[in-house]
């Protein structure tokens, strides 16, 4: 946990339901996000994510459930509880008339303690295209203008739903250290993703759902238990190919290594990655366990 | 519930915003809106020079048919340019509030620019006094700009008396509040925005036929004229033409006179009716859609 966290909630979500006729989008879904946190809700198309992010941010209304967000209810918040958030929506708004700094210097406007409009566009990496309307951009660039327009009004709850699709690895990266600058300024920031490096780069805790229900919470470190994180040692022999999973994989491979009275066949130690755990926890909920996909290992 | 809100620490948090912001930001969108405007190509033709271009039509292609209204011996009356001048400007007021507005509003509904507004803290009064303000900009530049062709290039005869000016300072004023905020509520019914001019336009298109625009009114059935009657066009065309037409046109009207009375009660109810209905329908976003 950073050190701007505190255990003041600024998010608390309680038996959170939200049904579409007989459809459960999101089922009894709970936790807190405190100050200063960086939160991110992990899950595959279609698990409920941005339903629950939509909700918190008053655009949608709930089935069941508590939900406050700053200390209110968002489907009875006001302009001021509004002036306090940052939202960047999943989907670009077009805009494609005005340029880069008319947008962002607009939006600047509708807060009273917004951040200078010159160097969000800086942040987001943009100095160079501020003149440039924004309907000339990259669909990475114009990523970039949600993000400038949602932080731009100094918010001290950041919604970020799947900010970085469409990004190449670089601007990824670029946007990785915005977001950490944000933290260091103390922004709470609720992140939805489905790319894993980026929550485990960005968030303190995680919470993973999968078909509207949340399967796990907590530090990225932790998500599935100690057991999921056990190293595997693999290695060949005329018998074929064999796998132990031992939390002493070095002591194991000496053993083996006595034991096969030379070097063991196609040794590996394969430590799970946080991919292989997320696909653990995801596919648990609907398909047969496939806790260690081949290929997607780390190499240690 | 209400009572634990009230406990928690983080809801002293919310700091009231400042006094005056929704008109002082309702002014900043009006330069926004208009500088948009002025840079979409299409709206800048279809809606705001098309009256322009009409009446240029209208007045080089009938410039041989001679005047309208002549005497018996072919003397006198004025020229086809001079007599659909005043269908023009209303159906300018018209493109400018209706055809516009609904299209635009309905276009940033589903582009998606409306849901960013919604997750701002820019007031819905502030996002409707830009786009009132764009209408009033653009429509007041195009009635200038109308009148100039009509006059410096058509040689087209303006009137001079005061109170005709008047009368059309309120017909003006009348007619395009009307009209945005018939737009207004007019953008609500496309489902799209690819499908908004497709709605749109043909219903502007009819009302410009039918209400006297392109086609004098007099010469249409009267079926036709009683259903035009009932939409704010008409009465906006026949009060504009009280103001550019001889006193002598008046016996060609439907009733003999312009009923200018007649004319401020439809523009009036359409007004009334059209408040209502974005009171009703206006939604920054469909919710659970």
């Amino acid at each position: 946990m950073n050190q701007h966290a505190t255990s003041t909630p600024i998010v608390e979500v309680e038996n959170l339901g939200k049904r579409y006729g007989s459809l459960a989008a999101v089922d009894d879904v709970s936790f807190d996000i405190c100050r200063g946190e960086t939160f991110a809700l992990l899950g595959p198309n279609g698990a409920g994510k941005s339903t629950t992010i939509e909700i918190l941010e008053g655009y949608r209304d709930r089935t069941s459930g508590t939900v406050r967000v700053l200390g209110v209810d968002p489907q009875k918040a006001d302009l001021a509880w509004k002036a306090r958030l940052g939202i960047v929506l999943q989907s670009s708004a077009e805009a494609a008339h005005v340029t880069v700094r008319e947008q962002v210097e607009q939006f600047a406007a509708y807060y009273d303690r917004p951040r200078n409009v010159d160097e969000v566009i800086a942040a987001v990496g943009l100095t160079e295209k501020a003149k440039t309307r924004i309907g000339k951009l990259s669909g990475g660039q114009r990523r970039r203008v949600d993000v400038a327009l949602g932080v731009i009004g100094r918010p001290q709850l950041l919604f970020l739903d799947e900010p970085t699709t469409g990004f190449d690895p670089e601007a990824r990266r670029q946007f990785w250290q915005l977001i950490r600058s944000l933290k260091a300024d103390g922004t709470t920031i609720l992140l939805t993703t489905h790319y894993l490096d980026e929550a485990a780069q960005l968030a303190d805790r995680v919470a993973v759902i999968a078909a509207g229900r949340l399967v796990e919470i907590g530090p990225v470190d932790t998500i599935g238990g100690a057991d999921a994180r056990t190293p595997v040692v693999r290695w060949r022999d005329e018998s074929g190919l064999h796998e132990k999973r031992t939390s002493e994989p070095a002591a194991f491979a000496a053993r083996l290594h006595a034991a096969t009275d030379g070097e063991p066949r196609d040794l590996e130690i394969l430590r799970p990655t946080l991919e292989d755990i997320y696909l653990g926890l995801v596919g648990a909920s609907r398909v047969p366990s496939t806790a260690l996909i081949p290929g997607e290992t780390a190499h240690v | 519930m209400s009572e634990q809100t009230l406990t928690r620490p983080v809801s002293t948090g919310l700091p009231a915003l400042s006094r005056g912001r929704g008109i002082r930001l309702g002014l900043k969108r009006i330069a926004y809106e208009i500088r948009v405007y002025f840079r979409v190509g299409d709206q800048v033709f279809f809606t705001f020079l098309f009256p322009i271009v009409m009446l240029s039509i209208f007045a080089t292609a009938f410039s041989t048919s001679g005047n309208v209204g002549t005497n018996p011996d072919g003397s006198g009356g004025i020229s086809q340019g001079a007599y659909f001048l005043p269908g023009m400007i209303a159906a300018g007021i018209l493109l400018s509030g209706v055809q516009n507005l609904a299209t635009d509003i309905a276009m940033e509904k589903s582009d998606g620019t409306l849901k960013r507004l919604g997750g701002s803290p820019l007031p819905v009064m502030s996002y409707f006094l830009g786009k009132m303000g764009q209408v009033f900009v653009t429509s007041f530049a195009q009635l200038v700009l109308l009148l100039l062709v009509a006059s410096v290039v058509f040689g087209i005869e303006l009137p001079t008396e005061p109170e005709k000016w008047l009368t059309l300072a309120w017909l003006y004023l009348l007619g395009i509040v009307t009209s945005a905020v018939l737009g207004i509520a007019l953008s609500s019914v496309p489902r799209t925005g690819k499908s908004a001019t497709a709605v749109v336009i043909p219903i502007v298109l009819v009302l410009q036929f039918i209400s006297g625009v392109y086609l004098m009114f007099t010469m249409l059935p009267e079926w036709l004229q009683n259903i035009a009657s009932l939409f704010p066009l008409k009465w906006l065309a026949q009060g504009m033409r009280s103001v550019f037409l001889p006193e002598s046109f008046a016996a060609l009207e439907q009733n003999g006179t312009w009923d200018l009375g007649w004319v401020a009660v439809n523009l009036l109810v359409w007004c009334v009716v059209g408040l209502v209905l974005c009171r009703l329908t206006f939604r920054w976003i469909r919710k659970d859609s």
